[in-house]
């Protein structure tokens, strides 16, 4: 599967991807995408840099250990939960910074869930798909 | 208050570390908490005394009226003194009992739950709160019964108490919801104001019921009281502290906190009286053959809590001023037995009353602890016991038209818990000296000092119970009957009680030096097993077992397919023969017309170029001998999904399905690249049968579609109310965004979580093998 | 329009049971997607549908009015969608481990460790 069209593409295609996928993640509070799709658009970007260049070089530009971008998310989405009760409200209610920011948007605590989102599913992906790689070489 | 309780659960979870750190001291460390928790409640009398009802609230659920009310009034006070400080010198004496056990840490972790919970049962107002904190107190005596694992008995009596306990805290749960859908309120303060109104119910008996299995399989009463001797295979500490102390007691507590609010008629008295009654002799009688230090404690810990529900049942001032003072005396002197119990255990290497006595030269410090402790058990004037005793009898003998009964069984399991005392915490310590050790030394002081304490408060409280313990159980009192009071004495002129009182002393005499007739006597009694109550649960769990193996072994025969062939015949015929009872097939043509009809209107070319296409891939996938045109056909259908998803206006739906059926694609070719094409294993025969069955299956989906289409939409009104505030509140535009991460984002929470352990299951099932083939 | 989904998803739901009945572990995992994908189209099409108004608040407005497809339950599906990953990656990979084990994709061997063994199963051979 190493074909040079294939690594030609994926060169130029991972960054384009990547930040494709911030973009998603970001816009989608208004219009179509969120931090299911990013994410999964971010794993699609490594798992193609991974059939054009095999997993030391994903490695190489990957160095995190995948399970630990999941347990960040998990986290992040979690702890985003628990930050209303320092408002006095219950848990998970939407906490909103007032002012727009630029690329982000308005920014809140659903804002934060959702990176969390995106960081889980990057993590989920990329630790079943590195680990399943490993395992047949 | 919230705090106070909390704190339990935040040091259970930092006992690991604080064994880390310093694993001499840990203990000693650890139980600064019970210690300051002691003190934090202490500084609540003065209020309590002068009157006040201190009530904190943190709402926890307050759509379903679960809150975290933490009310502080004299009962509950009293508990929470108890709790904590029998949980100082638990603590304190687990630390040596306990020190070359290397369970310790898991032991702290446990019983800092434990305590925490305990603390919520007895001070939570909130019955939906409380019914939490209760399970958690059968799932922490669960652990610690369990406490050594490795052994079989201590598992199955782990279960059982499990078992016994937590389901009669469903049954508890059951009632308590029943109360508060009459009464509209889940706060146990504000319920007793509807006295009147629950009684009169229709529900009344079943909730009395339903409540009663609560509380007393908690309290081992019978006929559930068979869980408590066998919870004896936990370590001593924990049998003192849970088992006699605090947690047995938890369903006498919530008994006396709704005895005015479920109280006052005459089925509670019937139900109380006979069961508590009944259960006091009967426990107090089987106490006295046992040879197992242990059992022979917790037999009369059954036959007291047997006592105090009695008091509770015969409701009445005299009756339930009398239940507090016994229930703080017993607290003191069977802490105190259990300790000693555990030391003699410790130091003899035995609990078998027959191989051991004259441990007096050896073990001075718990001799005058047994001593102290059994006295003040056995009722002797001037031990706290014996002004329990006195008040007993006196409002036994108040108890109406029945007293005459109700005096003869309480003065009979009076004398036989006499006997029992002396058993237990003096025979061990005097005449011949007999062990099986070789050498016996005194136990370390963090063993003995917690029970000397103990014991000795039991006299200090019963020489002074005027000037001291007399305020407290007054406010205790009040907070069931608000206009009542007692006035504690230890001597209260020559009457009746007093009488009683000698004759328990002289008859129990009698049977402490003759017990070998005596246990020859009631070892004579046959009962046949099949009336034993243990005997039922036996039959039951049995019972239960061989039913799940034999429909195991039926409907799970280790071939997936027959269960999914199962489901799926399970399934047509059900919901397939509905459709034919409920509607006649006239119908469902007539809800094809309709919805071929409708359809026309809006279908375009696409549509069916699309229906075409799905066919043919599914087809392709089904027959196709290669793996890698199956995974392509599949991934075909998944993109053909997608677009459905976007001509229906579902932008989010078709990138998610687009990217998920890439990724997809990518793992089916990681994995099955290198494999053979498919070999057919069915016969033709069998591939006939499973199409036929797959198509009605398949038929009985679309048939459901187009019902709903043709007759009614599923529409909650939840989307009118999302599209109406997504952007108001949720601040997003995309409405199905923001449904995702705020309206519902505690579902969401839930679903990346799954998808984390089906990563981590990947990661574990393929990486961790190879780790450990390495090694 | 439910019409042509209704067929569609009986079409699905038809392919994924036979898949699952058969004895191929990789068959049967196939037969899961399809089966995942059959029952999230259910829920599409029991729920408002329409064709091209997505659930989206207009620029300049602050509520949504008129038509617009239901966007509750496509919620409900696009985190099945992507938990139906999940499972399905984790299938791959028990179907990886036990080909490693046992070096066939054939149901009928995977089942030792079962209460019954290979006793005789009716109709099937």
């Amino acid at each position: 599967m190493r074909s040079i069209i294939l690594r030609t593409m994926t060169m130029y295609l991972l960054p384009l991807l990547l930040i494709f996928s911030v973009f998603l993640l970001f816009r989608g509070h208004n219009h179509p995408g969120g931090g299911f799709v990013g994410g999964l658009v971010a794993s699609a970007a490594y798992s193609l840099y991974l059939l054009g260049f095999g997993i030391d070089k994903v490695r190489s530009i990957f160095r995190i250990q995948p399970i630990k971008v999941l347990a960040f998310g998990l986290f992040l989405a979690a702890s985003s939960t628990v930050f209303p009760i320092f408002f006095g409200k219950p848990l998970m209610t939407g906490v909103w910074y007032e002012h727009k920011l630029p690329i982000v948007g308005s920014l809140g605590t659903p804002t934060v869930f959702d990176t969390g989102v995106y960081f889980t599913v990057l993590g989920v992906t990329l630790n079943i798909i590195f680990t399943l790689f490993e395992d047949k070489e | 208050m919230f705090f106070a309780v909390l704190s339990g659960f935040i040091v259970a979870c930092i006992v690991p570390l604080i064994f880390k750190l310093n694993r001499k001291v840990a203990g000693a460390l650890l139980s600064i908490l019970p210690l300051s928790l002691f003190i934090y409640y202490l500084q609540f009398i003065p209020n309590v005394l002068a009157g006040e009802k201190i009530l904190t609230t943190f709402y926890w659920i307050p759509f379903l009226k679960i809150n975290l009310n933490f009310l502080i009034d004299g009962l509950n006070l009293t508990f929470a003194l108890i709790i904590s400080g029998i949980g100082f010198v638990v603590y304190l004496y687990a630390s040596a009992y306990l020190e070359k056990s290397e369970k310790i840490v898991p032991f702290y972790i446990y019983i800092s739950i434990f305590m925490a919970s305990m603390l919520g049962v007895v001070t939570c107002d909130n019955t939906l709160a409380l019914f939490v904190f209760w399970e958690l107190t059968s799932i922490s005596s669960f652990l610690l019964i369990g406490f050594n694992h490795e052994q079989e008995r201590s598992r199955y009596a782990a279960l059982q108490s499990l078992l016994v306990t937590a389901g009669g805290g469903l049954a508890l749960l059951a009632g308590v919801i029943m109360l508060g859908q009459i009464t509209g309120t889940y706060e146990i303060s504000q319920m007793s104001a509807f006295h009147s109104t629950i009684v009169s119910n229709v529900l009344y008996p079943s909730i009395l019921v339903l409540f009663l299995i609560g509380t007393f399989t908690k309290s081992a009463q019978f006929p559930f009281h068979f869980w408590l001797p066998n919870a004896m295979e936990a370590p001593t500490p924990v049998s003192a502290y849970l088992h006699s102390a605090t947690m047995v007691k938890a369903g006498v507590f919530l008994m006396i906190k709704f005895l005015p609010i479920l109280g006052g008629t005459d089925l509670w008295m019937w139900l109380l009286g006979g069961f508590g009654g009944w259960t006091m002799l009967m426990a107090s009688t089987m106490a006295l053959k046992q040879t197992d230090l242990k059992r022979l404690l917790a037999y009369s810990t059954v036959s007291v809590l047997g006592t105090l529900t009695m008091l509770i049942g015969l409701g009445g001032e005299k009756a339930i001023s009398a239940m507090i003072i016994y229930l703080f005396a017993h607290s003191l002197y069977k802490g105190a037995l259990f300790l000693t119990a555990g030391i003699i255990d410790h130091e003899t290497g035995t609990r078998d009353i027959r191989n051991i006595s004259g441990l007096r030269k050896y073990l001075p410090v718990t001799t005058v602890i047994g001593v102290l402790a059994a006295l003040s058990g056995m009722g002797i004037i001037p031990f706290i016991g014996f002004i329990g005793k006195e008040m007993l009898y006196e409002a036994t003998l108040l108890s109406g038209e029945y007293s005459t009964l109700f005096i003869t069984i309480t003065v009979i399991s009076a004398i036989n818990i006499f006997a029992v005392m002396a058993y237990s915490g003096i025979l061990p310590f005097f005449g011949e000296y007999k062990s099986p050790a070789e050498h016996v030394s005194e136990a370390p002081f963090q063993m003995t000092s917690g029970p000397i304490a103990l014991a000795l408060l039991g006299l200090v409280f019963g020489l002074f119970a005027g000037s001291t313990v007399d305020g407290l159980t007054n406010k205790a009192l009040q907070s069931i009957f608000p206009s009542a009071s007692h006035h504690l004495a230890l001597f209260h002129g020559f009457n009746l009680p007093l009488l009683l009182s000698a004759l328990t002393i002289a008859v129990g005499l009698l049977f402490v030096f003759k017990r070998n007739s005596l246990v020859e006597f009631i070892e004579k009694i046959r009962i046949p097993e099949f009336f034993f109550p243990s005997k039922w649960y036996d039959y039951a769990f049995n019972g239960t077992l061989s039913f799940a193996e034999i429909q195991t072994k039926f409907l799970q025969n280790g071939h997936l397919r027959y269960y999914i062939f199962t489901i799926l015949a399970l399934f047509i015929l059900l919901v397939g023969g509905s459709f034919f009872g409920f509607n006649t097939s006239e119908s469902i043509l007539n809800a094809f017309a309709i919805s071929i009809e409708r359809s026309l209107a809006g279908i375009d070319i696409y549509d069916i170029s699309m229906l075409i296409t799905v066919l043919i891939a599914s087809v392709f996938a089904l027959i196709s001998q290669g793996r890698l045109s199956a995974i392509a056909s599949m991934g075909i259908v998944g993109a053909l999904i997608s677009l459905i998803y976007i001509i229906y206006g579902a932008p989010d739906l078709a990138m998610t399905q687009l990217s998920i059926e890439t990724l997809s694609v990518i793992l089916f070719v990681l994995v099955l690249y290198k494999l053979p094409r498919f070999f057919t294993y069915s016969k033709l025969k069998t591939r006939i049968r499973d199409l036929v069955i797959a198509l009605a299956f398949g038929s009985i989906f679309t048939i459901i579609i187009i019902f709903v289409s043709a007759y009614g939409k599923f529409d909650s009104g939840l989307s009118e109310y999302f599209a109406q505030t997504s952007y108001l509140i949720g601040h997003g535009k995309n409405i199905v965004n923001v449904i995702l991460v705020d309206f519902r984002g505690f579902d969401t929470m839930g679903e990346i979580t799954v998808l984390a352990i089906a990563a981590v299951g990947v990661y574990s099932l393929l990486r961790l093998r190879k780790q450990g083939g390495e090694q | 329009m439910e019409f042509v989904l209704a067929i569609i998803v009986g079409i699905l739901a038809t392919s994924a049971f036979y898949l699952m009945l058969r004895r191929s572990l990789v068959k049967v995992i196939l037969g899961m997607v399809f089966l995942g994908n059959a029952v999230n189209l259910t829920i599409f099409s029991v729920a408002r549908v329409t064709k091209g108004y997505a659930a989206f608040i207009p620029e300049n407005a602050s509520t949504l009015e008129g038509v617009y497809a239901d966007p509750l339950p496509q919620a409900l599906i696009l985190t099945a969608i992507v938990i139906g990953f999940g499972t399905q990656a984790f299938a791959i990979a028990l179907f990886r481990k036990a080909f490693q084990k046992v070096g066939d994709d054939d149901l009928d061997k995977m089942n030792s460790t079962d209460i019954m063994c290979n006793e005789d199963i009716p109709g099937d051979k």
